[in-house]
């Protein structure tokens, strides 16, 4: 596909999703729409580390649950404006993801799984001690609730999470990452300074999860604060980037698509939390018989039915 | 009075420790000898947990005679999930290998509460045969049928396994195997059978230290994940593949959160702080208490 035809698709999909709001008014659907967008950043940010990096982070929720709460008492206990609460989200996140990235780094390959496993389970416990009350949004806020200019703040982080991404997969820090994920010996030795390429991308990940984070504190009416920190924040995005396609651009975004969609499918059918089990056959599938995922699988169909001469993935 | 208080919390300690070693020897035998860090490890306990309430409530067989069975039940298990998802994986490039096996258990972790919340629902299940609750005095502490039974479980699987390993030829296989799979297999070591009876194994080891929880405390379909990081927690104090280490090791955590739950301010944080330890043995100390330097 020509870079033309690649612009005017991804833009025509970006008016489309601006006209959501005016075309549907069902909460429901809306709901649907800014759902998936938010999984989009989760799981396209996870994706900068796990898919492009190679580092498994299985403490995603950490900084989803520190962005999430600091843009919450930003925004509500210190009553200072939204976008300033947001962005103060993501710099939560991050600032915390440096001061643990240093130590965490020091340990490679499945110890650094193990050990973020145990960070983001670590502050769940914490939170669920030392905040132990429902944090709910105050009544005039609530009275005001409205989803549109959720949805379009959300539209506009996932737009900025999968730029950013995009950005990276053509740069020379991309270049740098994904050589650290082939060989991290190699890399170190052909000059790639590993520590930092890896805090790099560590800090651009934990940015954009706690943007993500700053979206949920802005919409949810009621949390608790340890739930913010529960493991399903990860799970969810490990499970949506390696179906949709680890270490992609379209792998996240599509795997956003099908996970929210295929969620809402199975809740009518089977009994609740099924879709977790299915999805969790849909996860060995794919990490035993098709590592590309859902965008493997789409561009061999394309190649077999058009002669091959379509990339999707870039 | 404060004897008694410091005594009754060592022997409780002791208990849910030999519990934890129970469960972490699983976990270091799989990881040890064929590198897969199984984290359906916890789920393998809730469904021998489960078995065992099933045994109890349905044919009234005493969970603790019902042991032998769960074991042979779960060793089956094991092995169907090794044969049908872990063994292509076996021939890769070590890294990939343990990269992907994570992936898989991780799978595995998602499927097995739901399953086992469509089987047996969301509800938290004891085990409680008739003397369940009844315990007696040594010098002032109240000691528990139960929790000593486990004991008694806990240390005579620890030993047969120790023992399997050092004195049995299959035992010597699986040590050879550990140090390189691939002289193992030039010296005619069928690696892919023992490669599957350890994981067979794992899983058993687990599904008896679930009959143990199920007995002792309850067993509800999404424990498992908090049983794997109590494993790993054990695990990374001993030093990966050390049998008897782990079995300490669990002997400690046991101990140490049954203080620190007794203690003012840190009682509320005392599973957060088994974490803790955990993070900072991995960072300063990653060859454990027990194991060997470099």
């Amino acid at each position: 596909m020509s870079n033309w035809k690649h612009l005017s698709v991804s833009g025509g999909i970006i008016v489309l999703l601006i006209l959501v709001p005016l075309i549907f008014t069902r909460t429901d659907i809306l709901t649907f729409f800014f759902l998936t967008l938010l999984y989009i950043t989760l799981s396209q940010s996870w994706n900068i580390l796990g898919g492009y990096t190679g580092q498994i982070n299985l403490g995603h929720a950490a900084f989803f649950g520190a962005g999430a709460l600091a843009a919450r008492y930003i925004w509500l206990h210190f009553g200072l404006p939204l976008p300033l609460a947001i962005l103060g989200g993501g710099l939560a996140a991050t600032i915390f993801a440096m001061i643990i990235g240093f130590p965490a780094f020091r340990l490679r390959g499945i110890y650094f799984v193990i050990g973020t496993l145990v960070l983001a389970e670590i502050l769940r416990l914490v939170f669920y001690t030392i905040l132990p009350r429902a944090d709910v949004m105050p009544m005039r806020l609530l009275g005001a609730y409205s989803l549109i200019p959720r949805y379009y703040l959300s539209l506009l982080i996932a737009l900025l999470t999968v730029a950013a991404v995009y950005w990276i997969s053509r740069s020379r820090l991309g270049l740098g990452l994904m050589s650290i994920r082939e060989d991290e010996d190699a890399a170190e030795a052909s000059g790639v300074d590993t520590q930092r390429y890896k805090l790099l991308a560590f800090a651009i990940s934990t940015f954009l999860t706690g943007l993500a984070g700053g979206i949920y504190a802005y919409y949810s009416a009621a949390f608790r604060a340890g739930g913010l920190f529960e493991p399903v924040w990860t799970f969810d995005a490990v499970i949506i980037v390696f179906v949709g396609g680890v270490g992609t651009i379209l792998g996240p975004v599509i795997g956003s698509v099908f996970f929210v969609l295929l969620k809402q499918f199975l809740s009518l059918y089977l009994p609740g939390g099924i879709h977790v089990a299915v999805f969790g056959v849909l996860f060995i599938i794919v990490v035993l018989f098709l590592p590309g995922g859902l965008v493997e699988l789409i561009t061999r169909f394309r190649k077999r039915t058009s002669g091959g001469s379509i990339q999707i993935d870039s | 009075m404060t004897f008694g208080l410091v005594a009754q919390t060592f022997v409780n300690g002791i208990n849910i420790g030999a519990m934890y070693g129970l469960i972490a020897v699983g976990l270091s035998l799989t990881f040890g000898v064929m590198k897969i860090l199984n984290v359906a490890h916890g789920e393998f306990l809730m469904v021998g947990g489960y078995m065992a309430f099933w045994l109890f409530t349905l044919f009234d067989i005493d969970p603790l005679l019902g042991l032998p069975l769960i074991g042979i039940a779960l060793f089956l298990l094991g092995a169907i999930c090794y044969k049908l998802l872990f063994s292509g994986l076996a021939r890769f490039h070590e890294e990939t290998k343990v990269k992907n096996t994570l992936l898989v258990s991780f799978g595995l972790f998602l499927i097995f509460p739901q399953v086992a919340r469509w089987l047996w629902t969301g509800d938290e299940r004891a085990i409680t045969p008739v003397y369940s609750g009844e315990s007696f005095p040594i010098l002032g502490v109240r000691c528990g049928y139960v929790p000593l039974a486990g004991l008694l479980v806990a240390v005579v699987v620890i030993l047969a396994l120790h023992l399997l390993l050092t004195k049995t030829y299959f035992g010597k296989s699986i040590r050879a195997t550990t140090e390189n799979w691939k002289s193992a297999k030039l010296m005619g070591i069928n690696v892919d059978r023992t490669y599957l009876i350890t994981f067979a194994l794992g899983a058993a080891l687990a599904g008896l230290a679930g009959v143990l929880v199920g007995m002792t405390q309850s067993v509800a379909p999404d424990m498992g994940m908090q049983w794997t990081l109590k494993a790993l927690i054990v695990l990374v104090l001993a030093g990966i593949g050390s049998i008897g280490g782990a079995f300490f090791a669990g002997l400690i955590l046991g101990v140490v959160e049954a203080v620190s739950a007794n203690l003012p301010y840190i009682g509320p944080y005392t599973v957060a702080l088994g974490l803790v330890i955990f993070l900072l043995i991995l960072m300063l100390r990653p060859q454990g208490l027990f194991g060997k330097e470099g």
